[in-house]
């Protein structure tokens, strides 16, 4: 048989059905759902009198309204009509549904993989760009608009072209106090926010290999911001050792017998990408956006460019409008961009590691005066864990806000947001216009950077702390 | 789905890249319930200033872009979230088709369900279009049938769409009824796989 790539052998194995001229019928095996994105959907079936083909393979949970303090006082009327609606359909429909009382809430992404739904070789889709993280397991997840979460809903099947591939090999070694969240934004600034339309990324190299599952997870959440409706990262022991014990895991011989199968979720010595780059790790520095596209980016020991640096002039035109929004001038140091508020959650950052990496930098400070901080665990397990371990002791005690669960500030659908013209360091995945609320200033950047901006009042190089941390 | 077939309308452009989904339809009116309404609060952000007024600045606020049903913008159109709401909302502020070099995959593969007409143009015919479009009374005819977008003074362009689309929007048909077609093939999957 022919050498196969990953994500060509997760495909195979998921073709319902295959014609000349159109796209595979894909058998999905896990489709997540959360209140935003369904209700049309859900509404659309009722009105054909049509039913959820699988409930055991659906599972919801509403995290973009949920408000992260006094979250059963919901004072947004059409908010809470969106968390009524979900509790409604999920009830008539015989969907689970982890909802605000469930000790298993959470961002969908998060709970997707701590909970053990998420596994290796597994389609998963939800109605949500970053269900790319669940690639973290070696699984083919994409995210998917309303209309689709329809069709997964009514057939559990969806049409799709067989997308191409491309390997992102991260060779050589990530220095101290560089993230997972450092290599994505390099990623991303290197290659362009579109680079991955139309593949499917598969990560790879000496970097990737060394990764936690969470780090991981935070790669694959941002292939969206390259363009790439899913990336992916082969599974290995590391895979394993998260995956055993977890609730929806298998168990027991089952277990072990799953691995087995796993094992031989590889690409294939020879296998053929039609695309590969190539990023050097030892050459990433801690990263920040200082624009409105996550491509927009420097390392802190850079400055923010002058527009006339770009190539195009479609990128220069972009530069300019970017800076005038962020209120940036040309040239000045990345470490001189004063920060008002900072933001430690989302589907991207918000796990227990995270919190881990950002508390060390806290642990002992205090957060620097005018600036306001937030913590907002990805999900009531994290923030159960984080409050056993003391983690949460260290961020109240340095003075922030520690906070339930929910996407929180990553789009401030709840009433988190940041005021127009402030800045935040935010560990989130989008530093669009008005993403944090309108005229909100984001700056992308791992946990651990933003610990620090929280504590300095600006942007500082966290290797520098790391140094001092170590000795 | 309602069909789409042929259409002859007036042209705005938006002469930006990277526009993504939470500027076509900021979060704030993401809580609707339902497929309607979004046409309203389309571009919010930028087509309203803070005291709610309209943004005379915003290019689709100038007067010779009224009543355009066809939109002309930048690379990687649609990108970011993958709110179906992004359009809905322009759909229902009455655009049939959107033209650009590049789209986001899922934006695109989400206004293909909705009747909105993604095309990708080769660049060159994107800058000529948002040039035209400048004026107040330019109008392009897209043929789905044909594949190929015209105005009345020689320009020409054709485009590629997936002949399965192509075929589900010149019937209206609805996918889901569709597929059920291959429920036997579903089934036997399953049985396969358990
Ligand atoms: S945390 Fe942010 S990016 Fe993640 S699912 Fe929630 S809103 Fe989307």
């Amino acid at each position: 048989m022919a050498p196969k790539t990953i994500i060509e052998k997760i495909w195979d194995e998921h073709v319902v059905y295959r014609e000349d001229g159109k796209p595979d019928l894909l058998y999905i095996d896990l489709h997540l759902v959360h209140e935003v994105t369904s209700p049309q959907a859900f509404e659309g079936l009722r009105q054909k009198g049509r039913k959820v083909r699988r409930p055991d393979l659906t599972f919801a949970t509403m995290d973009h309204n949920v408000p992260t303090v006094n979250r059963f006082v919901i004072e947004d009327e059409v908010a809470r009509n969106q968390m009524t609606a979900l509790e409604r359909n999920c009830h008539e429909f015989g969907v689970p549904l982890a909802d605000l009382n469930s000790p298993e809430q959470g961002i969908v992404h998060v709970i997707g993989p701590e909970l053990g739904l998420t596994q290796p070789g597994k389609t998963i889709v939800c109605g949500d760009s970053h269900t790319s993280t669940h690639g973290a397991f070696g699984a083919l997840a994409f995210g998917i608009g309303t209309s689709e979460v329809e069709h997964v809903l009514a057939t559990q099947t969806l049409w799709q072209h067989r997308p191409k591939t491309m390997q992102v090999n991260v060779t050589g070694a990530l220095a101290p106090g560089v993230s997972a969240k450092d290599v994505i934004l390099a990623i991303i600034g290197k290659f362009g926010v579109d680079f991955g339309t139309g593949y499917v990324l598969e990560f790879t190299g000496d970097v990737i290999r060394r990764l936690s599952m969470e780090e991981r997870m935070t790669i694959c959440n941002m292939s969206i911001e390259a363009g790439a409706r899913a990336g992916l990262i082969a599974p290995d022991d590391v895979t394993f050792a998260y995956l055993r014990g977890r609730k929806y895991a298998p168990k027991g011989e089952a277990f072990e017998q799953a691995v087995e199968k796993w094992k031989q979720l590889c690409t294939d010595e020879g296998a053929v990408y039609d695309r590969v780059v190539h990023i050097d790790g030892n050459e990433i520095a801690p990263t920040v956006t200082w624009g409105t596209t996550p491509a927009m980016s420097s390392p802190i020991d850079g400055t923010v460019p002058h527009p006339e640096e770009f190539a195009t002039e479609t990128e220069r035109k972009a530069a300019q409008l970017a800076l005038q929004y962020m209120g940036l001038k040309p040239g000045i140091k990345m470490t001189d961009i004063a920060i008002q508020h900072v933001f430690i959650g989302s589907c991207t950052n918000s796990r227990i590691s995270d919190l881990r990496e950002a508390a060390r930098i806290v642990k002992g400070k205090k957060v620097a005066p005018g600036v306001r901080a937030l913590v907002v665990p990805g999900s009531q397990q994290v923030k159960k864990q984080a409050e056993e371990e003391g983690i949460a002791q260290i961020f109240i005690d340095a003075g922030f806000e520690w906070r339930d669960s929910g996407c929180s500030m990553c789009l401030g659908m709840n009433p988190d947001t940041v005021p127009a013209g402030e800045h935040c360091a935010s560990t989130s995945n989008r530093n669009f216009e008005g993403r944090q609320g309108k005229g909100a200033r984001t700056h992308l950047v791992s946990p651990a950077m933003a610990a620090a901006a929280a504590i300095y009042g600006h942007f500082v190089d966290v290797r520098t702390l790391y140094k001092e941390a170590v000795r | 789905m309602e069909p789409f077939i042929i259409h002859k309308g007036k042209v705005a452009g938006l002469d930006r890249a990277n526009v993504d989904t939470d500027q076509i339809i900021p979060k704030q009116f993401l809580k609707r319930i339902e497929r309607t309404g979004f046409g309203q609060f389309l571009f919010y952000d930028w087509r309203y200033l803070p005291d709610g007024t309209p943004n005379p600045h915003f290019e689709l606020n100038r007067p010779e872009n009224e009543g355009a049903t066809i939109l002309v913008a930048n690379e990687n159109f649609g990108c970011g979230s993958s709110r179906e709401h992004a359009p809905w909302a322009l759909a229902d502020y009455g655009f049939r088709a959107v033209i650009a070099p590049s789209f986001a995959d899922i934006f695109y593969n989400n206004c293909l369900k909705n009747s909105l007409l993604p095309i990708k143009l080769p660049k060159e015919d994107v800058v000529y279009l948002l040039k035209q479009a400048e004026r107040p009374d330019y109008e392009l005819t897209i043929s789905l049938e044909q594949q190929v977008v015209f105005d009345d003074e020689g320009f020409t362009s054709a485009f590629d769409i997936d002949p399965y689309r192509k075929q589900l929007l010149l019937k209206g048909w609805d996918e889901i009824d569709l597929t059920f077609v291959y429920e036997p093939y579903i089934i036997a999957y399953e049985k396969a796989r358990s």
